[in-house]
Order: C-alpha cells, then sequence, then structure tokens
C-alpha cells in the first residue's frame, strides 16, 4: 500500500545538538503506530518539525505522495495532517463544545462565517454531543475549560484533534495526566477511529502502546533504534538497553 | 447520535433566549438612554451626537483590540479616513446625499482598515503597539500635507449634505443628524452582537488567547484578524461619515493620536472585550470631559487620569465588566 505519511532524512539540531537526526519513515493508511523512547529523546520535536511548527535543517515531509515541506502548518492541516499536544492548548475561556464545534465549523470551511451560532445548527451540535460523549465530556460541554479537570482537558485536547476528521493523526501523549480510569475512554476514542486512518501515537504508557499499536517505532538520542512489531520491540538488544530494560525484565509487555 | 442525545445537548446549552433577550435589552437600553439625552439635553444634541460618532470608534476598536487582543494607539486612523471619505465626496465630487456619503465614509474606513491591519498585523505586543503610533502620524501628516484635498490644518470645510431621504434637512438644532447618528449606532450595535457570536467572532477569540492552537487547527489567524480589521474599519469610518455629516467639517483632530489614544482610555474604562463596555466607556467618558472640562479646564486631564487609574486598579474589568459582574453574582445569591 502506498504511504499516506513519510519522512525522509528529517534532520534538525539545537545549537550543535542533533536532537532529530536522520529519521526517516513512511506510514499507510490504517496504520497504528507507537513511537516511544526516553525523555528527551526528540519526540515531541520530531512532531513539531513534520506538522511544520518547527523548520527542520534539511529533509522531507510528504503526505500523499506530495511534498509538503514548503507548505506551512496551516496547509498540512488542511491536508490531513493533525497533531494533539503534549501540554494540553486549549482556550481556558471557552466551553469544551465551543472546541469541538470550531474544529467541525473550520473543517467545513465554515469558521468565518458571521452570522448564526453554533448552538442553532443542528448537524455541528450532533457531531458536538456525539464527540464528547465519546470522551465522556457530555455532562462538561458548556462549562468554562478553567473549570474542567486537567485530565477532562486531555481528553478535549484529543476531541479537537479528532473533530478535524485527520488523515494522519499523531497524539503527543494523550493520556498523560489522564488519570488511570479514564484512559479507557481514550482507548476506546483510538478503537473507534476510521479504519483508513494513520496513527501515530507517542506514549509512556505501555499496557497502551501495547494494546494499541501494531507497530513500534523507538527513538533514542535522535535516531531511530528499533521500527518493526510489538512483539519485537521488547526483545532487540538496543532497544533494552537505550529504554526498555525495566519493562522487559518485569514480564510487562509479555 | 440518537434525536433524544441531540434535544439533551440543546436543551442544556446555556440560554439561547436569554442571548437574544440581552440583546433586546441592549437595544433598548440604546434607544430608552438616545430619548433620555433628548429631553435631558435638546440644547446640547451636538454633544449628543459626538458622542454617538465617538461609540462607533469605540466599538470598532474594540473588535480588534477586546476580541482579538491587537494592540493599538492609531485606531483613530479608520474613523478619519471615513470622515476624510465623506467629507471628500461631498466637497470634491458633489455627493452630498448623506447615505452615499455614508458609504463612502464605510468604504474609506474600510480600506484604512485594510491598510492599517496590513502594517499592524506583521508585529505582536510592544512593536505592534509602536508600529500603530508610527501610522497614525502617516496617516496625520499625510491629511495634512493634502491641504488641497483635505483643507490641511483649516479643516474640510463646506460639507452641505442634502436632506436624509430627500425630506429630513439637517437643521440648526442637529436633530436629524441626532436622530440618524441613533439609528446607526443601533443597527451596528446589532450587526455586531450577531458577529461577534457567529463562528468567526468564536474563531477571533481563540486566536486572541492561542493563535498557534488555531493554527494546529488549519485556520489562519492572519487572514481572520484582516477581516475583522475591514469590518472595524467600516465601523470606524461609519462613526467618521455620521462625524462629518452633522458637523459639517472633517478636522485633523479626527486623525490624530489623542484621538486613538482617548479611544482605547474609554474602551479600557468601559471594559475590553464587550460591546455594553464600549459603549459605557464612550459615554462615561465623554460626560465626564464635557463636565469637568467646563468646571476646570486645567485640571480635567489629571481627573480623567485618576478616574483612569482607580478603574484599572480597583475594576479591571471595566466599569461595565464589573457592575455585570456583580449584578449576575448578586443575581445568583438571591434566586
Ligand atoms: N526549541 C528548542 N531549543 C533548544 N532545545 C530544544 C528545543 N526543543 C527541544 N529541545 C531539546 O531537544 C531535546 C528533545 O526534546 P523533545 O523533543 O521535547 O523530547 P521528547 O518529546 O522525546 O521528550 C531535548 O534535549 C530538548 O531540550
Ligand atoms: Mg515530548
Amino acid at each position: 500500500m502506498s504511504a499516506i505519511f513519510e519522512v525522509r532524512n528529517l534532520k534538525r539540531s539545537f545549537g550543535g545538538l542533533a536532537v532529530t537526526n536522520d529519521i526517516s519513515l513512511a506510514m499507510a493508511p490504517g496504520d497504528r503506530v507507537a513511537l516511544i523512547g526516553p525523555n528527551g529523546a526528540g519526540k515531541t520535536t520530531f512532531v513539531n518539525l513534520v506538522t511544520g511548527n518547527l523548520a527542520p535543517d534539511s529533509g522531507d515531509v510528504l503526505i500523499g505522495g506530495d511534498s509538503v515541506t514548503r507548505i506551512d502548518a496551516i496547509g498540512r492541516v488542511r491536508r490531513g495532517l493533525v497533531r494533539s499536544f503534549q501540554v494540553t492548548r486549549l482556550f481556558q475561556e471557552m466551553t469544551p463544545a465551543e472546541h469541538v464545534a470550531l474544529a467541525v465549523l473550520q473543517r467545513d470551511g465554515r469558521s468565518g462565517r458571521l452570522f448564526g451560532h453554533f448552538l442553532a445548527m443542528p448537524e455541528v451540535m450532533a457531531e458536538v454531543a456525539e464527540l464528547l460523549g465519546k470522551l465522556g465530556l457530555r455532562e462538561l460541554m458548556h462549562r468554562r475549560v478553567s473549570e474542567i479537570a486537567y485530565g477532562q482537558q486531555r481528553l478535549l485536547e484529543i476531541a479537537v484533534a479528532l473533530a478535524l476528521k485527520p488523515k494522519v493523526l499523531l497524539l503527543d501523549e494523550p493520556a498523560a495526566g489522564v488519570p488511570q480510569s479514564d484512559t479507557g475512554r481514550i482507548e476506546q476514542a483510538l478503537a473507534d477511529l476510521p479504519a483508513d486512518l494513520a496513527v501515530l501515537m507517542i506514549e509512556h504508557d505501555m499496557d497502551l502502546v501495547f494494546r494499541f499499536a501494531r507497530r513500534v517505532i523507538v527513538l533514542a538520542a535522535g535516531t531511530i533504534i528499533f521500527d518493526g512489531s510489538p512483539s519485537e520491540v521488547t526483545k532487540n538488544p538496543r532497544v533494552r538497553e537505550a529504554y526498555l530494560g525495566s519493562y522487559a525484565n518485569a514480564g510487562h509487555a509479555a | 447520535m440518537t434525536m433524544a442525545a441531540m434535544n439533551d445537548a440543546m436543551t442544556s446549552a446555556p440560554g439561547k433566549g436569554r442571548k437574544l433577550g440581552r440583546d433586546l435589552a441592549g437595544l433598548a437600553a440604546i434607544l430608552a438612554l438616545a430619548v433620555l439625552g433628548y429631553f435631558l439635553f435638546p440644547n446640547n444634541l451636538a454633544l449628543l451626537t459626538r458622542i454617538t460618532a465617538i461609540a462607533l470608534l469605540v466599538l470598532s476598536l474594540d473588535l480588534v483590540t477586546g476580541y482579538c487582543g491587537v494592540a493599538t494607539l492609531g485606531h483613530a486612523a479608520l474613523f478619519g479616513s471615513g470622515a476624510y471619505a465623506a467629507g471628500i465626496a461631498a466637497v470634491h465630487f458633489g455627493i452630498t446625499d448623506p447615505l452615499l456619503m455614508l458609504a463612502c465614509g464605510i468604504l474609506g474606513g474600510s480600506l484604512a482598515g485594510l491598510v492599517c491591519g496590513v502594517v499592524i498585523l506583521r508585529a505582536h505586543g510592544l512593536p505592534q503597539l509602536v508600529l500603530s503610533i508610527a501610522l497614525i502620524h502617516l496617516f496625520h501628516e499625510f491629511a495634512n500635507k493634502a491641504s488641497s484635498w483635505t483643507g490641511g490644518s483649516d479643516g474640510l470645510a463646506g460639507i452641505a449634505p442634502d436632506p436624509l431621504l430627500g425630506h429630513f434637512e439637517f437643521d440648526l438644532w442637529g436633530r436629524t443628524a441626532y436622530v440618524f447618528g441613533i439609528v446607526l449606532l443601533a443597527v451596528v450595535f446589532t450587526i455586531l452582537r450577531l458577529i461577534v457570536r457567529s463562528p468567526f467572532g468564536m474563531l477571533c477569540r481563540g486566536i486572541k488567547e492561542d493563535p498557534i492552537r488555531i493554527r494546529a487547527m488549519g485556520a489562519s489567524p492572519k487572514l481572520a484578524l484582516m477581516k475583522m480589521y475591514v469590518i472595524s474599519g467600516a465601523v470606524a469610518g461609519t462613526g467618521g461619515a455620521l462625524n462629518a455629516i452633522s458637523t459639517q467639517v472633517v478636522g485633523l483632530d479626527s486623525l490624530s493620536f489623542t484621538l486613538s489614544a482617548e479611544s482605547l482610555v474609554m474602551l479600557v474604562l468601559g471594559g475590553t472585550g464587550s460591546l455594553f463596555g464600549a459603549l459605557t466607556g464612550t459615554i462615561v467618558f465623554m460626560f465626564f470631559e464635557d463636565l469637568v472640562s467646563a468646571a476646570n479646564p486645567f485640571h480635567w486631564l489629571t481627573m480623567v487620569g485618576a478616574l483612569l487609574i482607580a478603574v484599572v486598579l480597583f475594576a479591571p474589568k471595566g466599569l461595565y465588566g464589573t457592575v455585570a459582574g456583580l449584578v449576575s453574582r448578586w443575581w445568583g445569591t438571591f434566586r
């Protein structure tokens, strides 16, 4: 199957430190990839580079076979490359309903409309209620974000990304800060995603990683040291050495 | 999505009816104040009309500053451009129908909004503020130099608008101008209430808080802000045209840094990010100015300064924002 998303020889350094050191990878529609690696490995930087939030020193990013290296962050979103943020970026004074409605309206090219209110747009509200319901935020949909718990804000962050109906979805530690009792909601939302969507998830919770991913990429010091199946990853000596040893030894992954 | 879930989502939404109620209440308040003003100050309708025109300028400023977070001390450029456009149309092109003059003012204001937007939106924060100051001085100087068109420092005189709708003369007492102004304000206010609540208004609130988030949603903050600047220009241009039509002169002061700064003071006084706040600030400031400058022309700026410091320190949401907050809390506890 041809790649929906591809990165070729991506490089970026900060003051002599190669934070992204020649990364290449490709994803096909329907892929479920987990990107793991120790803190500071360069995972978030990788997301920033491919989404256009940060300029690479060299390398190429392709969406659906077309190079988007010279296209800005907005253009990449419009081509279906959507991310969530590791540190929640939400509008404190707005409600979850407003967040999702804004994303839906933007996706449909209606965010510039000068009249009407989303509460009075049944098709928008249907989507808002369904998505927020799935993530357990229905009861809170008209509260201000500043009034809801951080774990719920994390879930809203994901809802906003999903509302944009991406082709490629990059989730930067979606479960970080979400109480254990609520991670099931994230998993369910991920399980309900369209089958042809390509998802790359950065995650530290290995249980979540092993349940979600059919492919695991391990990043250490800016380079990919492993790219393969979840069952292989724990056996790989380089991975053990760099990062995963404790998990493998604990027999966590089985 | 079931129908029941839909209904549930709609009914738990915070009062749509209440919002409509507030719209009507706002409109009623404007009209009631207008009638009150008419009977309280029958000999000072010119001042009331001037307040109405300035209110349009402050509303316009609120759109970019209060709703979008743009820092500007040059917003009179939009107002003055509207005033000169209407005045020049009348004096040099014989377009003396007040509605056509208004259209010219709106066009002039929108164009100025476009120009200012292009320049000011290139920067953020303090550099943005500095750019806006540079712009208003450029506009002012340009109008000063182009004296064959603008009358320079003497002002553009000889504006003689036709009767409004062919019937209502612009009389010596300024009754027609006053009613014209109030109608314009009511119409603009209603349109702006719709806009700030529309998807576009929501987008702008998002941009004010976190433009990077908005970009990650695929929307262009720059484009949206440009659009808001043009809308803002149309509103300020309406005020400028009203001023040109009602006073029948346009002076360089309509394109000044002083007016820009004063309009920002009025907005902060009333409360940014609220249309009611913009109106409150204008009315309080203008009356205060009129009263105090008559009583004590030397110290009136000192008094205004003291009032402003008091508001910023003790009522940071502005007069309207603070009172509205108190009332809603009071309402909450006693219900
Ligand atoms: N803007 C920046 N300037 C300088 N160094 C940075 C910048 N962004 C990230 N880094 C550095 O790059 C490295 C990787 O960071 P990051 O991508 O956030 O790692 P991860 O997400 O894998 O924990 C860290 O050492 C970090 O300090
Ligand atoms: Mg990170």
